[in-house]
């Protein structure tokens, strides 16, 4: 029996494992207030506010989408819709009253998921709001009314303790298929290796509700604690849990370098980075993942894990090519080693809108200079091939060379060596290869000092 | 008085809490059946064979229906060329619906439908405009054509001509809320529908025909959309038909939403156009002669294409008196879905072409495109009166160019051009100078991104084109305790009409906005309605609504001036009371004396608009009451490298006329000005060579999001009476702004050109791959 606390009181729920939330909040208990606008986690009118008393970071309540949130991923926390964040005898909440004061709503469809992202980020007293309301869209507005809203909302006394989920979190007893510890989870993967695993269900999500499939036998790995750790013992270097949130990894990120902290912002959007793991994103193999290339160029080493046994790999040999992994049957991604600090990497994400979309493509360069001359190049794509990939014969037509303009022009014509892009929704192949290009004249450009990055420029 | 005020939406506060109740939120019986449709997986064949025994036994399902099943009419068509609910065995296009599944609940329904198999003997699909024309496949015989003069000679004759193209995605609607409906059984027949539709006479219309019953047996709802932007003009019908049909089977109500997926998949969106110009001009680049031919791609049914082409024929010119002008419009059947209404309604596109233009030859001429734009613009009113010329214009002499240069191509005099002081007033505003000499030199010391600033006008024209939908219907009634129920035939999808509407009953009765309740559109109160659409609804419904709240206003003011021997013209409705000679009486009070004096405290409304004359197949007359204006500038950054791009600063100046509710008019401008720039900057839908639409949802169709607003947003009203007998002389303001969204295509336009010497020719939606595209070509870089 699943049990979470719903806007306050405790709920007990025996449901399909793929149960989404926001199926059962509006066909279950008539909470209509929770929108489905996409069902699958891009437009977040379905966002709510999840507590989890148990979590490694000190992030607090999260904005998530319901769309996407299979029912186990709740057991022990504590969920809060639009329904749940007026005071009891009915005063709005300060965003609540903002937004009617400022026309932050037109149609109204959008209005509770923005409220919800707008109550966790007041709680959290967060003023960045265009990153905090990324991953909710609306049509109507053009977003000024709203954003005057969440300012005039800043700093707005509430009660905490009214919003104080923590204290609500249930009690629970382990779930059969959601395993507690790492170590229970290699045992039962091992003796089920043809299980799916879930973490954060942003991409298993779709597979349910947009491909319609059955998953018969499925575990969740959000309880596995002893995953969403950082351990910082070896000097100089981070090994990252695998259960780690982008929303977590963000200020890691960040260290590594300005530009990576950027992409990690980028990525998805405030929901999604709360529930997005960073061994997701490397486990399903997708070629247009965001972290692999700037983990590939940084010299990331990932650890994988088959019941007791344990192996380390270059995180590029993981990518064999499209859809195929070096992963055995049962075995599954457990950590992620990476350098603290790499002053020489620039990550550049090339999409249509930059928040919240989905790569074309996605460069990553770590190049070396010493005296003047490149020692040391690791470069690495996502968007240009099957796989997250190196591009090799840029690399070699770079070391050893003078860092100059004319080195790196003679390096471009090997970009269509390294890689033959494919024309998609997203891109066309000859812009794919030309944007790469492109990138390494910029990474160029930029490391002297240029102005390259249009979202720095003000009117 | 309450007109005028920047009131709040007036289910703002139901928004913010999550109360406020869209079609899928009404609580239904736990019997609800729910539907949902097989859809057709290749774009163009005859079905073969149709398997749907798996279907059947899926878990939950009810029922399964093709069009052999449907007991009447099989047609959810809202022109006269028919358009099938159900495939009858061929296939237009890939996400046509061919059978619909009834079952238990939304997953079991959606479920079943992957289970069918469909045997279709496919045929060669017309996707494009070009496969289009090769194979003549069109609406109408042959392109429709409105001109005035002689444009071909004008433009050999002029000194200068340079011709060119443009091609101009379309836009999906991505209103919030998808399509819904929900159906419940009457006895005797009769059938209930709520349905998330900007059109509910039409529901109701084309639920009557597939029942087999008459209109008054079918009564349709609804309270509010959740968004609609024309794309719930015409898109709802199939799914409210199918919920009336499934009810009218099962005797259960029915309940139909699409999945976002199918929404995309299965409902038309804006009409993409291909743009071709040609255009002969003098050294000032003074317009002599523009010969445009448009290319609309209409998708595979009739639909709306045909008034939407209309319309950008009729905004072809936008603000420019064109002396010599032809404009031939293409409309293309092809197998892809049947593109409908959507904000605008062709203008855009059309506003698209003459603005291009007017880019084009500044660029020729040397010169800063707004000076063009000036030198082009109508001429100002003169004063009225005799003498002055302006009785005597050409209005309706159109082979003849207008000597006053204030008659448009298809014969409409401008009578109010505005436009001269609008772009005085935002040129200071925005401080359009310093900064167009401060982005040179930004772009002079910058290597990789370049600055681009544009200032484009909109010239809009308000009425439906298909004259006889320029009516509205109202229904008032006021309660013996002096509260008012208000309801017309205009829908609510957020814009804000229905507290505009309030706002004018309230005024009326000089009463508090407390006082009127608000009540769904239904077409059990108010018959024959047109759509909200054509930005039309405060103008129509506010009229009917004050002519509903006259009549008993009139009656009230009989009766309390009867009983003190005075002139009814003298008594007046201020602020809760009524005042009749010295005595200041409660507005509830004169309604309760009425009640027991037997006075009727209800009445209907109605309106039509004044002035229209349109024949549009010679394309000569006045299809628009009167025209709305603006004027946006818009400073964006390019990235040279990548063609990457941003908006920066949007500076804005429109005309709402004498605004009902600033508040409400300002919300629409903001977020016109947005969805504009999104269809031209980021929005693009990509077909594979298939027929299937690749963009089919939020992960890969990019509306703006948050930070895709400009920086600095700075919109003003120009807060000036309508010269027309409007509803308080206020103007329509759902279209015009989002053309304001012009600027920031030709901003990039701008910023592209400061990279070399060709003309960009950048098309949309400007995407970093068509401006990098476009600033390849300005530096002659062969690919």
């Amino acid at each position: 029996m699943i049990r979470f606390s719903l806007n306050g009181e405790t709920v007990e729920v025996d449901a399909a494992p793929t149960t989404t939330l926001l199926d059962w909040l509006r066909d279950q208990r008539r909470l209509t207030g929770t929108k489905e606008g996409c069902n699958e986690g891009d437009c977040g009118a379905c966002t709510v506010m999840v507590s989890d008393p148990d979590t490694f970071d000190e992030l607090g309540p999260k904005a998530l989408n319901a769309c996407i949130l299979f029912l186990p991923q709740l057991h022990g926390k504590a969920v809060r819709t639009v329904e749940g964040v007026a005071k009891p005898d009915g005063t709005p909440h300060p965003v609540q009253q903002a937004m009617v004061d400022h026309h932050g709503s037109q149609c109204g469809f959008c209005t509770p998921g923005f409220i919800m992202s707008m109550v966790v980020s007041h709680l959290h007293e967060r003023t960045d709001h265009d990153d905090a309301l990324a991953g909710n869209l609306c049509r109507c507005t053009g977003y000024a009314p709203i954003v005057r809203a969440a300012k005039a909302a800043e700093g707005v006394d509430w009660p905490p303790e009214w919003l104080d989920d923590m204290s609500n979190c249930p009690d629970v007893a382990p779930l059969g298929f959601a395993p507690e510890t790492s170590d229970e989870l290699a045992a039962w993967y091992e003796a089920n290796p043809d299980a799916t695993l879930i973490a954060g269900a942003t991409d298993v999500g779709l597979w349910v509700t947009k491909q319609m499939r059955d998953l018969p036998k499925v575990a969740f790995l959000n309880r596995c604690r002893d995953m969403q750790r950082f351990d910082l013992s070896k000097p100089g270097w981070v090994r990252v849990g695998s259960g780690v949130t982008m929303q977590g990894f963000h200020p890691f990120a960040q260290e590594i370098h300005d530009s990576y902290g950027e992409l990690v912002r980028r990525y998805g959007s405030e929901q999604v980075r709360a529930a997005a793991t960073i061994g997701g994103n490397i486990a399903n193999g997708s070629p247009i993942g965001d972290n692999p290339p700037p983990l590939i160029a940084i010299g990331a080493v990932l650890h994988l894990r088959r019941g007791d046994q344990r192996r380390d790999l270059p995180l590029e040999e993981f990518f064999l090519e499209y859809g195929k992994q070096d992963l055995a049957p049962g075995e599954f991604v457990e950590a992620v080693s990476m350098p603290r600090s790499v002053p020489d990497l620039r990550v550049y994400k090339l999409s249509k809108r930059f928040d919240q979309d989905i790569s074309a493509v996605c460069g990553a360069f770590n190049v070396t200079v010493e005296d003047g001359a490149i020692t040391a190049a690791r470069i690495a794509f996502g968007g240009m091939a099957g796989i997250p990939k190196r591009a090799s014969h840029v690399e070699d037509a770079l070391v050893g060379k003078p860092w100059t303009e004319n080195t790196v022009d003679a390096a471009l014509s090997r970009f269509g060596v390294d890689y033959a892009p494919l024309t998609d929704m997203r891109a066309s192949a000859d812009y794919r290869l030309s944007a790469a290009q492109n990138m390494l004249v910029r990474y160029f450009h930029g490391r002297s000092g240029a102005a390259v990055d249009v979202r720095g420029v003000l009117a | 008085m309450s007109v005028a005020k920047p009131l709040p939406h007036d289910a703002a506060r139901l928004h913010v809490s999550g109360a406020a109740r869209y079609v899928d939120d009404i609580p239904r019986p736990a019997d609800t059946l729910h539907l949902a449709f097989g859809l057709a997986d290749v774009a163009c064949g005859q079905i073969t064979a149709l398997d749907l025994a798996q279907v059947r036994a899926a878990p939950g399902v009810v029922a399964v229906l093709t069009a052999d099943d449907l007991p009447f009419a099989n047609d959810v068509s809202p022109s006269p060329s028919p358009e099938p609910l159900l495939s009858d065995g061929a296939v237009h296009f890939l996400g046509q619906p061919i059978f619909l599944v009834v079952a238990e609940t939304h997953l079991a329904a959606r479920k079943a439908t992957r289970l069918g198999k469909v045997e279709i003997d496919e045929q060669p699909a017309i996707l494009t405009i070009d496969e289009a024309l090769a194979a003549n496949s069109r609406f109408e015989d042959d392109p429709r054509i409105y001109a005035r003069g002689d444009a071909g000679a004008a433009i050999a004759n002029a000194p200068r001509q340079l011709e060119g193209q443009i091609e101009i995605g379309g836009q999906e609607h991505f209103y919030l809320e998808g399509q819904a409906a929900l159906a419940f059984p009457q006895e005797g027949g009769d059938m209930v529908v709520h349905s998330s539709s900007q059109h509910p006479t039409e529901i109701q219309h084309k639920v009557a025909d597939a029942l087999g019953v008459p209109m008054n047996a079918v009564r349709c709802e609804v309270r509010r959309m959740g968004g609609g932007f024309g794309g719930k003009e015409s898109q709802g019908n199939a799914l409210a038909v199918s919920c009336a049909i499934a009810a009218q089977m099962t005797g259960r109500p029915c309940v139909m939403r699409y999945d976002r997926d199918d929404d995309f998949v299965i409902t038309g969106k804006r009409h993409d156009f291909r743009i071709a110009y040609k255009v002969g001009f003098d050294d000032d680049g003074r317009l002599q002669g523009v010969d445009f031919v448009q290319y609309a791609r209409c998708g595979w049914s009739m639909d709306l294409s045909l008034p939407v082409a209309d319309r950008a024929m009729l905004h072809a010119d936008n603000a420019y008196f064109i002396p010599h002008m032809r404009v031939e419009s293409h409309r293309l059947k092809t197998n892809t879905q049947s593109n409908t209404a959507f904000r605008g309604f062709g203008g855009p596109q059309g506003m698209v072409g003459i603005e291009r233009v007017l880019d084009h030859v500044a660029h020729a001429v040397g010169r800063d495109p707004l000076e063009v734009r000036r030198l082009n613009y109508y001429a100002a009113p003169a004063p009225d009166g005799p003498g002055t010329g302006k009785r005597f214009g050409a209005e309706f002499s159109p082979q003849h160019a207008d000597a006053t240069g204030q008659t448009t191509h298809y014969g409409q005099q401008v009578e109010d051009f505005i436009l001269h002081e609008m772009t005085d007033a935002l040129i200071a505003s925005s401080d359009y100078e310093k900064r167009r000499a401060a982005i040179a030199d930004w772009n002079a010391s910058n290597a990789l991104l370049k600055k681009g600033l544009s200032l484009t006008p909109v010239k809009f024209g308000i009425s439906f084109t298909l004259t006889h939908l320029n009516q509205a219907g109202a229904l008032v009634h006021v309660y013996q305790d002096g509260s008012i129920h208000m309801n017309h035939g205009g829908t609510e999808m957020g814009q804000g009409l229905f507290q505009k509407v309030a706002q004018v009953a309230a005024s009326r009765f000089g009463v508090g906005l407390d006082r009127v309740k608000i009540t769904a559109t239904d077409t059990g109160k108010v018959p024959n309605t047109s759509a909200t659409a054509a930005s039309s609804g405060s103008d129509l419904n506010g009229m009917a609504v004050k002519a509903a709240c006259d009549t008993i206003r009139d009656r009230l003011a009989v009766f309390v001036a009867e009983r003190v021997q005075t002139d009814p013209e003298a008594v007046r409705f201020e602020g809760g009371h009524v005042y009749v000679g010295a005595e200041a009486l409660p507005f509830e009070e004169v309604v309760k004396d009425a009640y027991m004096a037997r006075i009727s405290l209800s009445a209907t409304g109605f309106y039509k608009t004044p002035k229209l004359e349109w024949d549009r197949i010679k394309g000569r007359g006045r299809p628009f009451f009167y025209f709305a204006y603006g004027v946006a500038a818009t400073e964006v950054v390019v990235d040279t490298l990548t063609g990457e791009n941003r908006i920066l600063r949007a500076d804005i100046l429109h005309d709402c006329g004498a605004s009902l509710n600033p508040a409400l008019d300002i919300g629409q401008i903001e977020g016109g000005y947005v969805q504009g720039a999104g269809w031209l900057m980021t929005e693009e839908l990509v077909w594979d060579n298939a027929g299937r639409l690749r963009t089919h949802a939020p992960s890969n169709y990019k509306i703006p999001a948050c930070s895709d607003r400009p920086d600095i947003f700075n919109v003003a009203l120009w807060d000036a009476a309508n010269r027309e007998e409007t509803i308080y002389r206020s103007k329509a303001v759902g279209e015009p702004p989002l053309m304001l969204g012009i600027s920031a295509l030709l901003a990039l336009s701008d910023a592209v050109s400061s990279c070399g010497e060709a003309y960009p020719s950048l098309d949309a939606p400007a995407t970093p791959e068509r401006v990098l595209h476009a600033i390849q070509h300005v530096r002659g870089v062969t690919e």
